[in-house]
């Protein structure tokens, strides 16, 4: 009898923890459903296309996001090419130089700490370094910061794709007489296309969405602008700057920001995961 | 020397110096902290840590306030969303069916994804109202202001404290860890788990006695690195702490953090003490964080992480 009431214990024991893992799965599920909910509902609404072809409103008339997109999208890509390059070739010079050297695991070990270091210190960062001298905020500065936020992403994508490829394919190359420099760019390079690609989307994908980084320095303008060396709006610091506002329209049209960073951070982000899986699969 | 070897000389040094790019980066940016921060440092001296006296006014600062609040919103964050994480990795590696593992792994991935942004507007307006009408006005009413309870549920019922602020932090760190964790249990040999279920062992002592020991080590790494995401972590926080530089005298008072502080005083610092004062913030933020996460990398390892 004894031994049955154990036995019973347990597995009253076991189908409660069961049920509590369940629920933990169902929470985090039901968060992310909740989000989107909210953002579906609350930025559906101000969609429209006049959101795409005006610039951000004085409060309580008409206008659109234009200028803050236009903004992100050339900070972002000025960041991307900055990051790629840069992550790129540390990360090529970590899986084929550095190897075990301590040197490589020092670059490691700091890049895995920039990775998740707080994004508004990069901002101080870059405030001190390229605002500051310069008595301006400006949009490099702004992409510069979001920059130094992608590459350690990029570096340590960059560097486990190219320890997938084979020593056979690094091998075969030199073989041929190609020095290392050329196996690297025209062979592991080549091979690993897919991974390098799928390491910048996720790198896009973790800056499109950056604030704190922007704040100050590029800081924001409420006019298209095309100049590298003046202030730059950009979707989340409109969004940041309208949200906490007390004009209605100015917070519905930061819902639809909000709505519009969700959507395009959520497809990098599946997007690179998709390619990342079919090359695996390959 | 030939065409090739020197253009292989070439290669080499061009990507070290982008390896070296990243070292520099870091060492630049504590130096820019301590350059920038150390006026304040020298002009306050060891008050600037324990004081919660910050006063753009009178030009007066102390750091105590907003490191509390750092403190405090991360270490909450941590308790709600631990159990949390460790709950969704156990449950996608041994209970899921099958067929649901990848679309909820995808699901708990995109958690992660979104903008810190995102949530602080979410936070701002669904959750912050939710939360003063059905939890705060009700304990309001019902408690009396002068017991323990009270006092540690005492606050302006507008749903913007720190204890909503270590809800949205919780929500947003719980899909980092539940992921690292998912990984790190798919790390344990399977004939350890298949003994001990040969013995008769349920799943929950499976998971207990065998699974979690076993990665024991990284999953402290892997809380750690949480963390430092938690202090880091700035618009989330910035929309919902309520923004005040007092000392936070209950749970549902409004405080700050280092960096909401700093997201809404830089650029509109004028002072330079000011300026100085907010570097001094970022740099003790920096040295919080580069501890946690350096503890935290070595705990984990390359591999697992």
């Amino acid at each position: 009898m004894a031994v049955l009431s154990r036995a019973k214990r347990r597995k009253i024991k076991n189908g409660a923890f069961v049920a509590a893992t369940t629920l933990a799965t169902v929470l985090a599920v039901g968060a992310l459903l909740l989000i989107l909910y909210s953002l579906l509902v609350n930025g559906l609404g101000g969609l429209s296309a006049a959101v795409f072809t005006m610039d951000q409103p004085p409060p309580e008339t008409l206008g659109g996001l234009r200028n803050a997109m236009a903004g992100s999208l050339v900070l972002c890509a000025l960041a991307m090419v900055m990051a790629v390059v840069v992550g790129v070739l540390a990360g090529t010079w970590l899986a084929e130089y550095g190897g075990q050297r301590r040197l490589a695991h020092l670059v490691r070990f700091l890049n895995d700490v920039l990775l998740s270091a707080p994004s508004i210190l990069v901002g101080l960062f870059v405030y001190e370094v390229l605002v500051r001298p310069f008595q301006g905020f400006s949009a490099l500065a702004g992409a510069v910061a979001l920059a130094l936020l992608a590459v350690p992403l990029v570096t340590r994508t960059t560097e486990d794709i190219l320890r997938l490829q084979s020593n056979q394919l690094r091998e075969a190359g030199m073989a041929l007489g190609a020095g290392k420099a050329y196996v690297i760019r025209a062979i592991i390079w080549r091979a690993s296309r897919p991974g390098l690609v799928t390491g910048a989307l996720l790198g896009f994908a973790r800056i499109s969405g950056e604030t704190a980084p922007l704040l100050f320095t590029s800081l924001g303008n409420p006019n298209l602008s095309w100049h590298l060396t003046q202030p730059m709006g950009a979707l989340p610091t409109t969004i940041f700057q309208f949200a906490l506002s007390a004009f209605d329209d100015w917070r519905s049209l930061a819902w639809v920001g909000a709505l519009l960073i969700a959507i395009v951070v959520l497809s990098a982000n599946i997007l690179g995961r998709a390619l990342a899986r079919r090359s695996d699969a390959r | 020397m030939n065409r090739a070897a020197r253009h292989d000389r070439l290669f080499q040094r061009l990507c070290l110096s982008a390896a070296l790019l990243v070292m520099a980066t870091l060492a630049g940016l504590l130096l820019a902290l301590v350059i920038g921060g150390w006026p304040a440092i020298s002009h306050f001296g060891p008050r600037f840590f324990v004081s919660a006296a910050w006063d753009p006014v009178s030009d007066t600062y102390g750091a105590a306030g907003p490191l509390v609040g750092t403190v405090v919103t991360a270490l909450g964050a941590m308790a709600l969303a631990l159990p949390l994480a460790m709950g969704v990795a156990v449950f996608l590696v041994e209970f899921c069916p099958r067929r649901l593992a990848h679309p909820l792994g995808l699901a708990v991935e995109m958690l992660a994804g979104i903008p810190s942004i995102v949530y602080g507007m979410w936070g701002l307006f669904v959750l912050a109202p939710w939360f003063a009408l059905h939890v705060q006005l009700p304990l309001l009413l019902s408690l009396d202001p002068e017991s323990f309870w009270g006092k540690l549920f005492n606050g302006i019922p507008n749903g913007a404290n720190i204890f909503t602020a270590s809800l949205i932090l919780a929500v947003m760190v719980l899909p980092y860890m539940a992921t690292v964790f998912r990984e790190m249990l798919l790390t344990v040999p399977p004939h350890m788990r298949e003994a001990a279920y040969g013995m008769g062992c349920t799943s929950y002592e499976v998971v207990t006695y065998i699974m979690i020991p076993y990665v024991r080590r990284s999953a402290i790494g892997a809380v750690m690195l949480g963390l430092g995401r938690a202090l880091g972590e700035t618009m989330a926080v910035t929309f919902i702490i309520g923004n005040s530089h007092a000392f936070p005298d209950s749970l549902f008072a409004s405080g700050s953090t280092i960096a909401s502080t700093i997201a809404n005083e830089f650029a509109e610092a004028s002072s330079d003490l000011h300026v100085s004062a907010l570097m001094a913030l970022g740099l003790v933020l920096f040295c919080i964080t580069f501890a946690t996460l350096a503890g935290a990398r070595l705990l984990i390892g390359r591999e697992a992480s």
